[in-house]
């Protein structure tokens, strides 16, 4: 069981107000991601759930029993650190068995457990090695059986893959979205990576400066944006936004669409412009068009494309994709 | 890091170190200041009287305190110029790529581990002994008449004991400063025409000056503490020629049981210690921010 | 640091830092040297350098007909002893300056440093007296106290820049894991700290070992260490140069090695973290 809620936290270090004021439902089983910015308060919330900071004002429930003045230890939960932050000194079977150690447990059920949790990780080749002597991806994996062997109410992750490779991130997410899949366990994933986040999460919850931009399903992030804010960080490559007299005509402060919501043509469409940059991909062509009076627009067609910086453009946006924002950032 | 859980653990465990050492600090320095305003010697038990100031007027007006501060000055001062010369010149040499560099860092190092009783006696005897040393036999092969180091010159002579006993410090110092010298940079100065001599003057030495400074502060409290080689050479003599401050409080005090006198001595002393360690403290305090 | 200089230079280089460095070296490797001459060797002229009778007879009468065992095991167990109970006092207080800072932290370190600089003068005559009226004069007891203080502020700093090199996240790990505070510090913290502490450990043993101002003023027979041992030898009677050289080369032997291997961490130590 692990359901955590957080009622009006508040949390300043000395006078600066990291997170001034926040709700915020996790429920049993979930895998919820914090996404945002460097530096928006996503590790101090983490943190703050752990027990490894204190609460300015506010509490934090789990699984229904209040745990904001509980020791990190007594809450019944396990993180992974964005540094993995084994004990360099133990082999991966003591580092893994640590906790198990702490909790008073016999060698004969630590040894079970931590050769189950090793058979479920493909680490019960390394058992004897030390952190030092394993790859990015297997300490990655200890630290993770660290967390598993306590059973513990509810995971918390603080960007466990920025360490890795592109490659090996791609391969960690899978494993982490298959090991939440195999345990049903909530797990709290932060994160500045929305593709992470969009691939993993049940529930993404969007943060900036401490606070919560919104809160839902990748899904819903990304065809409803609830603000300017969210429509951009949401999505890959960004959203364009777009003001002025365009919007005006709209209706609105700002209009957005999303680069693959764009058709182009070489003779008719919305607007003209004129091509500065394509980027093949392959799968995709990515033009920036440069549109007299309206701005830079970034559009994507699938396969390849063929045209040339200096040629002219017409892009179309697809209708009932456009989102539209008032004046303060706010979708209509 | 931390809640309020962690923060009431952390003072806990400070706490013995920083009251342990508040007790040390200021137990014996309230007693030092009590007894400095006392006419008190130990030979007189009971006999105790408040006397104000005076400890201080006797001691600053006895032309000995005086002799005592200038020789601790010279001996300071003279120390200090030549470890710091020396210091940077053997650090520049050993900087330089030789063979056998470890050996020679070891041998360069080893006077700093001997204890200074020793040091002192083995050059007092075996070095400088007027006689039988290894200094009188040089002079007379040369054909020189021997000297008689810790009469004829005593204070240079316990100049050039201290000396030796930190030379290895300064330049195990600034052989680890110099060690960090951006080499690149240097390489960029050298394509740039710089000569050696105003490579040394405009890259390595303000590199160093950190160095140095810390060097010269260190040495200092130390120095201005110097006992156990005077004590077992010259003893302070002949006269008072080789009686320094801290030297001078200790005969005041274990020796004529003048508890008054060396008390205001004591008191003396640690603001001559103070004035050099406000600015050694001030250098290090920068350093923590980083 | 591989920068390549002409062979010639090199040569020349070399030959000077030789020269330079024996003759620093030179009055430790005559004290060794005459320890193994006779007494009428030692003194004699010219100096024998090779062709004299090796003998190891100063080390004989200097361990069998004075009391150099007794001294030499009071220099070890105050060096030792203050070493040990400094580490036990200065442990936990490092942990808290360099894992849980507080806006008071720097300053309460830096005055920590300024109680090293106070000069020993300016309190020796309350310590003295303290220590007679509670019978801690002449005793190992005492000398262990006064020097574990001295060096205090030295072992808390250097434990305190080494503790600050590990990450806090593997603390913050082992609380997560379930572990006390105790726990955390003797299975995690102090087996990652082993190099640092054992560095400190050696400075602070040469630091006790060479003290001579409280070693020489606190002491009389019975606690005397070597440091007083060898200051007796100031005011001699007869011969005595060989047996005062063996007797040296014995008091520093140890403390000469201990130094060489961890002239590294020297400098760390000595200018508190200043330079490194
Ligand atoms: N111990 C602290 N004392 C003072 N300010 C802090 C402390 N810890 C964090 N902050 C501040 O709180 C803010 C949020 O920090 P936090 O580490 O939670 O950001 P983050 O979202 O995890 O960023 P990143 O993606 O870079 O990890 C930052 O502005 C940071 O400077
Ligand atoms: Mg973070």
């Amino acid at each position: 069981m692990g359901k955590i809620e957080l009622r009006a936290v508040r949390k300043a270090f000395e006078a600066t107000e990291v997170i001034p004021d926040l709700d915020l439902d996790i429920e049993d089983g979930e895998f919820a991601v914090f996404v945002g910015p460097s530096g928006c308060g996503k590790s101090t919330l983490l943190r703050l759930i752990a027990g490894l900071e204190d609460v300015t004002s506010g509490r934090i429930d789990i699984d229904g029993r209040d745990m904001t003045r509980v020791a990190p230890a007594k809450r019944k939960l396990a993180m992974v650190f964005q540094s993995y932050a084994l004990y360099p000194h133990m082999t991966v079977r003591r580092n893994i068995g640590f906790p198990l150690k702490m909790a008073g447990l016999d060698r004969a059920a630590i040894d079970r457990k931590v050769e189950d949790a090793a058979r479920i990780l493909n680490l019960t080749p390394y058992l004897e090695r030390r952190p030092g002597e394993l790859s990015g991806g297997q300490r990655q994996r200890v630290a993770i059986g660290r967390a598993i062997v306590r059973e513990p109410a509810a995971f918390l992750f603080d960007e466990p893959l920025s360490n890795l490779d592109a490659a090996l991130r791609v391969n960690m997410r899978l494993e982490i979205s298959e090991l939440h899949q195999k345990l049903g366990t909530t797990m709290v994933y932060v994160t500045h990576d929305q593709v992470e986040a969009m691939t993993m999460a049940d529930k993404i919850v969007v943060l900036n400066a401490g606070r919560i931009e919104q809160v839902g399903s990748p899904i819903e992030l990304y065809s409803r944006p609830a603000n300017r804010f969210v429509a951009a960080f949401i999505g890959s490559p960004k959203m364009n936004l777009i003001d002025g007299r365009e919007a005006e005509r709209q209706g609105a402060a700002a209009i957005g669409v999303r680069p693959e919501h764009i058709r182009v043509s070489r003779d008719e469409g919305a607007w003209k412009g004129t091509v500065t940059v394509v980027e093949h991909l392959g799968s995709d062509t990515f033009l920036h068009v440069d549109v007299p009076g309206v701005t830079s627009i970034n559009a994507r067609t699938p396969g390849e494309y063929g045209i040339k910086p200096g040629e002219p453009v017409w892009l179309t946006p697809e209708e009932g994709r456009i989102h539209r924002f008032d004046r303060e950032g706010r979708a209509l | 890091m931390a809640t309020a859980q962690t923060r009431a653990a952390a003072r806990l465990m400070a706490a013995p170190a920083v009251l342990l050492l508040l007790a040390w600090m200021v137990i014996p320095l309230g007693m030092t200041l009590y007894f400095s305003t006392l006419r008190y010697n130990l030979l007189m038990p009971g006999m105790e009287v408040f006397v104000g100031f005076e400890n201080y007027e006797f001691f600053v007006t006895d032309p000995a305190f005086w002799i005592a501060f200038q020789n601790t000055l010279v001996m300071v001062g003279s120390i200090l110029v030549i470890t710091v010369g020396g210091g940077i010149l053997l650090a520049l040499l050993l900087d330089q790529p030789i063979w056998g560099q470890g050996v020679v860092r070891l041998m360069v190092i080893a006077p700093f581990f001997v204890m200074p009783v020793v040091s002192a006696l083995v050059w007092k005897n075996l070095l400088m002994h007027p006689v039988n040393g290894l200094f009188a036999w040089l002079a007379r092969s040369a054909g020189f008449t021997p000297i008689d180091w810790l009469s004829q010159v005593p204070l240079l002579s316990i100049i050039m004991i201290v000396s030796w006993q930190w030379l290895p410090f300064a330049t195990l110092i600034l052989l680890t400063a110099l060690q960090s010298l951006d080499r690149e940079q240097q390489e960029a100065a050298e394509m740039d025409g710089a000569g050696p001599g105003s490579r040394f003057w405009y890259l390595t030495l303000p590199h160093l000056s950190r160095a140095i400074t810390v060097v010269i502060l260190i040495q200092t409290i130390f120095l201005l503490s110097v006992f156990a080689e005077i004590l077992v050479t010259t003893g302070g003599g002949p006269g008072n020629a080789t009686t320094t401050i801290t030297y001078l409080v200790y005969v005041q005090a274990l020796l004529q049981f003048d508890v008054g006198g060396a008390s205001a001595g004591g008191v003396i002393a640690i603001i001559l210690a103070n004035i050099v360690a406000i600015f050694l403290i001030r250098s290090i305090g920068r350093n923590l921010d980083r | 640091m591989a920068r390549t200089v002409s062979a010639p230079r090199k040569t020349a280089m070399t030959i000077v830092a030789w020269l330079v460095g024996a003759l620093i070296f030179f009055p430790v490797f005559w004290t060794v040297l005459t320890s193994f001459k006779t007494e009428l060797e030692a003194i004699s002229t010219p100096p024998a350098l090779i062709d004299f009778a090796w003998t190891t007879e100063n080390y004989r009468v200097v361990n069998t007909r004075s009391n150099y065992p007794l001294h030499a095991m009071n220099s070890v167990v105050i060096a030792l002893g203050s070493t040990l109970l400094g580490l036990l006092i200065a442990i936990p207080a490092a942990w808290a300056f360099a894992f849980s800072p507080g806006r008071r932290t720097k300053d309460v370190l830096l005055w920590m440093l300024s109680t090293k600089m106070l000069p020993a003068v300016g309190v020796l005559v309350p310590i003295y007296l303290i220590f007679r009226d509670y019978g801690l004069l002449d005793t190992r007891t005492g000398l262990v106290i006064v020097l574990t203080m001295i060096n205090l502020p030295i072992i808390v700093w250097m434990l305190y820049t080494y503790f600050r090199e590990i990450p806090g996240d593997i603390l913050e790990a082992a609380r997560m894991d379930g572990a006390s505070l105790p726990k955390e510090v003797i299975y995690v913290l102090l087996p990652m700290a082993v190099p640092g502490i054992a560095s400190t450990m050696l400075l602070n043993i040469i630091l006790a070992w060479n003290e001579a101002f409280w070693t020489l003023n606190l002491t009389a027979a019975r606690a005397a260490p070597l440091t007083a041992f060898i200051a007796a030898y100031s005011s001699p009677e007869g011969l005595f140069w060989a047996k005062l050289s063996a007797a040296s080369t014995m008091a520093i032997a140890p403390i000469l090695i201990m130094g060489w291997f961890s002239q590294k961490q020297l400098v760390r130590g000595l200018t508190f973290g200043a330079v490194k």
